[in-house]
């Protein structure tokens, strides 16, 4: 009974703080006591995990040209041609990059880590043109994303790609910008009510002169920082943006705001109070050390209680994400990835706004619910999709350009077209011992408790293949 | 092999009786006398940021003409409505639908601190937001968790489209987005997925998978009365052969078959015109205008004009002054439109742009766009505006 009970703990912990696990891992992990296994899931990876999909000199060229493109007035045919192919190229690396960020989610041997990454992800939402910017903003997150959070916080606040989505280059002496300032406060650390508009304003002008230069590196311009006394939540003294980071640390609404965010991406929608002021206390006195935070909650009792298991609905990402990776599929033509977080409501890389994606049942529409339960047929057998999705807005420019000189009446019709994608079926099978029934498989595969429909559904399966396709594309599999 | 193939072959196609649960019934058991007098309202959105300027023309405006050198609509070309502003040669068609009285244009909407992100100023449009106010819900969503008499059913608003947008989610309840009535008819009646909803009342709880459950349940329940409903009518009108239009066809197939929605949502994109602007926006308000022409005749021939309401908006106008490329950048306030056959106040509604008293570069604008929700909401919707958009707007007299 015992190993049966840590079979089901190292399972549930590994669907939330990771995509999953096979079968043979969770056999073999299943053996250790839970500590042992969070530690495992704590361990920093031997190398350096960063995202390098966009060539930063490649990268800084490109910037450099456009940049000498858009000061100048009057440009002729050729110039403007490179100007639209310049965007053309960017726009095609920042998909490329949101699919580096999904594969290596899929692919990864430190799922906490690439966990903890789409939760910043999310957190410190942002969006930017530049995919240079948006991998550094991306990488600073997995950097640091086990480790401290006032690392994390400082090196997300300087990133280029924050400042510009936050306006902080328009944030000068004398005439302040309070757009950073706010979402500091507001959406990074403290939370709504508690903070005066004073303390916006007194903050912004600490953070006056925060800049990027160009090739992406953080400038701090003096001469354009306000270096007279600010007043920021009752202290005096001349303050610098650090400063003002480091206050805002003091106050542990920081360490019980972040404690309730974790909580609800890892626990429950529904926090509990007594459960958050612990994991607040605990990560305060650790001086806001994430991965102390992430042991404390892996380790505690509540973590694995009944109302905690199988009752999260997925987001698309964990969806995906999870689907692909218990299946080992390829997707030959990878863009179709990005067309399904887009029809389901979490595009990486571009939330809908700095508040990132609100999560929990927002997730669940009738027409997302409706996807969702045909994407593993689709993805697993290689089905017909026939959705054109919606355009987003920052590719307007380029849907406007498409359609110049041209008298396309159907733009919007696009021709059907297939997911393309593999999975590994032979090595799936294989990691399942021989004999495992469909019920078997299914209790695997599913986090909710099994119910008698369920069980009467699959006990009339013969194969496991077709067994676990259902399986997948049941409303219980949109859980974890 | 496809899913309905694999989905075959196991044993549990054997359909019993569907299990409806009690909240639902009412549905099905629709009574019919109540299909007079139901009002609509459809929400047009422009994707992109449609340059209001060049679509209704200040032509009695020298300003106009200064910073829009190569760009400007000519004086003869415009179609004039008044001394000050006209249409762009392109919207022809909408001519005689300005002329029945069936149309009225309010100036310069807009909201304070204008947004210039695509994104961000259209997540505000969509949820009825200030500009430093992050909303997760639409006003058409909140209008349906408002629960009011008029939105109770999960098909009170319907997106053509294949995706929800914001502006139709709510807390508790969420509009329905589909292309294809009978796609969503096939899909729900999936042998599977009926399989999937034959079962007990345990999962009809409060948690996660009851929301699940009951998402399905709603979408079932919801494409089956939209697939018998509108079925049966064929429309007679002819429309143009365009997305948009299509779009618009299939909102009147809902409308003219007696559907209880209250509000549809369609849009259509491409209208961020940086480059090249005139033939760009050119194509795109002749393929507008020709649908809406086209839709409002069609409600008219079915007699549902009356009880409809249309109103078209873009995140954002563009610049007053034109850029380098034959194209306008993003701006601020713009122009909405609003089409029924019971408009109290037709034509132009307020003053035309004022272009001599610019906020650098942008229009200032004259109307919350929540004022224009909130008569909305007040007078067609029936519901206090103050309730949804939390906060009281003034209405404005226009319906």
């Amino acid at each position: 009974m015992k190993a049966k009970d840590n079979f089901l703990k190292v399972k549930h912990l590994y669907n939330r703080a990771g995509f999953g696990i096979s079968y043979p891992d969770l056999h073999k992990l299943s053996k250790k006591n839970i500590e042992k296994v969070v530690d495992g899931l704590l361990k920093e990876p031997k190398d350096d995990d960063a995202l390098k999909l966009v060539d930063p000199s490649e990268e800084k060229r490109q910037l450099l040209v456009q940049a000498g493109l858009y000061a100048k007035k009057d440009l002729n045919d050729e110039e403007k041609k490179m100007r639209q192919e310049i965007i053309r190229m960017q726009n095609e690396i920042s998909r490329d990059l949101n699919i580096a960020f999904v594969s290596k989610m899929i692919n990864t041997q430190s799922p906490l880590r690439e966990k903890m990454t789409l939760f910043w992800h999310g957190h410190f939402a942002c969006r930017s043109n530049n995919p240079m910017y948006a991998q550094q903003l991306n990488n600073i997150q997995r950097k640091n994303g086990l480790g401290s959070f006032k690392t994390l916080l400082v090196e997300v606040s300087k990133s280029p790609a924050m400042l510009n989505y936050l306006n902080n280059q328009q944030n000068k002496k004398g005439k302040p910008n309070e757009n950073f300032a706010r979402e500091l406060m507001e959406l990074f650390t403290l939370g709504r009510g508690n903070y005066s508009e004073k303390d916006i304003k007194e903050s912004a002008r600490s953070f006056t002169g925060w800049t990027y230069d160009k090739d992406g590196s953080f400038n701090f311009r003096q001469n354009q920082h306000d270096d007279r006394t600010k007043t920021f939540f009752g202290k005096i003294g001349n303050f610098q943006g650090e400063n003002i980071i480091d206050i805002i640390l003091e106050k542990p609404e920081t360490a019980e705001f972040i404690s309730r965010k974790v909580y609800k991406f890892f626990v429950n929608d529904t926090p509990n109070e007594a459960h958050v002021k612990e994991l607040a206390n605990h990560f305060y006195n650790s001086k806001y050390d994430i991965g102390e935070l992430m042991r404390k909650m892996f380790t505690s009792d509540w973590f694995y209680a009944p109302e905690n298991v199988g009752t999260k609905i997925k987001s698309p990402a964990e969806f995906l994400v999870g689907l692909s990776r218990e299946f080992y599929v390829t997707y030959n033509k990878p863009l179709v990835l990005i067309q399904l977080q887009s029809s389901l409501g979490q595009y990486l890389f571009n939330p809908p706004n700095v508040a990132g994606w609100p999560g929990g049942q927002s997730w669940i529409d009738s027409s997302s619910l409706m996807l969702r339960m045909r994407i593993p047929s689709l993805v697993l057998n290689d089905g017909e999709i026939d959705f054109s999705g919606k355009a987003d807005p920052e590719d307007e420019a380029v849907i406007a350009l498409s359609r110049a000189g041209t008298n396309n009446a159907n733009a919007n019709a696009k021709p059907k077209s297939y997911v393309n994608a593999n999975a590994n079926w032979p090595k799936f099978l294989d990691t399942f011992p021989n004999g495992t029934t469909p019920l078997e498989l299914t209790e695997f595969l599913l986090q909710p408790k099994l119910n008698d429909k369920i069980t009467k559904m699959v006990s009339d399966n013969k194969g496991l293949r077709s067994t676990a396709v259902e399986i997948t594309s049941m409303p219980e599999y949109q859980l974890c | 092999m496809n899913r309905r193939n694999f989905l075959r072959n196991t044993g549990f196609v054997a359909a019993g009786s569907l299990f409806v649960p009690a909240f639902m019934k009412p549905l099905e058991a629709m009574a019919l006398d109540e299909l007079s007098l139901y009002k609509n309202l459809v929400v047009v959105q422009l994707s992109g940021g449609n340059d209001g300027l060049n679509t209704v023309i200040p032509h009695g405006n020298d300003i106009y003409y200064q910073k829009r050198r190569s760009i400007a609509i000519k004086p003869e070309e415009v179609i004039k409505l008044n001394d000050m502003q006209g249409l762009n040669p392109n919207m022809i068609a909408l001519k005689e639908i300005y002329d029945q009285g069936w149309m009225t244009i309010i100036n310069d909407v807009g909201y304070p601190n204008p947004d210039r992100s695509h994104f961000r100023s259209m997540d505000i449009w969509q949820t009825g937001s200030d500009s430093n106010q992050f909303l997760s819900t639409g006003w058409i969503g909140r209008y349906l968790d408002s629960n009011c008499q008029t939105c109770k059913f999960p098909y009170t608003a319907i997106e053509v489209d294949d995706s929800l947008s914001l502006a139709m989610k709510g807390q508790t309840k969420k509009g329905i987005a589909l292309k294809d009535p009978a796609a969503l008819f096939r899909n729900t009646n999936d042998p599977f997925f009926k399989a999937m909803l034959q079962s007990d009342k345990e999962h009809l709880d409060e948690d996660n998978l009851g929301y699940l459950y009951k998402t399905m349940i709603e979408t079932q329940s919801s494409a089956s009365y939209i697939q018998n409903t509108s079925k049966i009518y064929q429309s007679k009108s002819i429309y143009p052969t365009s997305g948009f239009a299509n779009q618009l066809k299939t909102v009147s197939k809902f409308i003219s078959s007696g559907l209880k929605t209250r509000v549809y949502y369609v849009s259509m994109s491409g209208f961020d015109t940086h480059v090249n602007q005139i033939n760009q926006q050119g194509n795109l308000l002749k393929q507008y205008s020709e649908g809406m022409a086209a839709f409002l005749k069609d409600l008219k021939s079915n007699n549902k004009l009356e009880d409809t309401l249309v109103i078209t908006f873009s995140e954002f106008g563009r610049r007053v002054e034109q850029n380098a490329s034959n194209g306008t950048d993003h701006g601020t306030a713009n122009n909405m439109f609003v089409f029924g056959g019971k408009l109290k106040k037709q034509g132009i509604f307020n003053a035309a742009p004022n272009l001599s008293d610019l906020d650098t570069g942008d229009l200032k604008y004259q109307l919350d766009f929540r004022q224009v929700y909130g008569t909305i909401l007040d007078k067609w919707l029936d519901v206090n505006n103050a309730d949804i958009l939390n906060k009281k707007f003034n209405t404005l007299d226009f319906i």
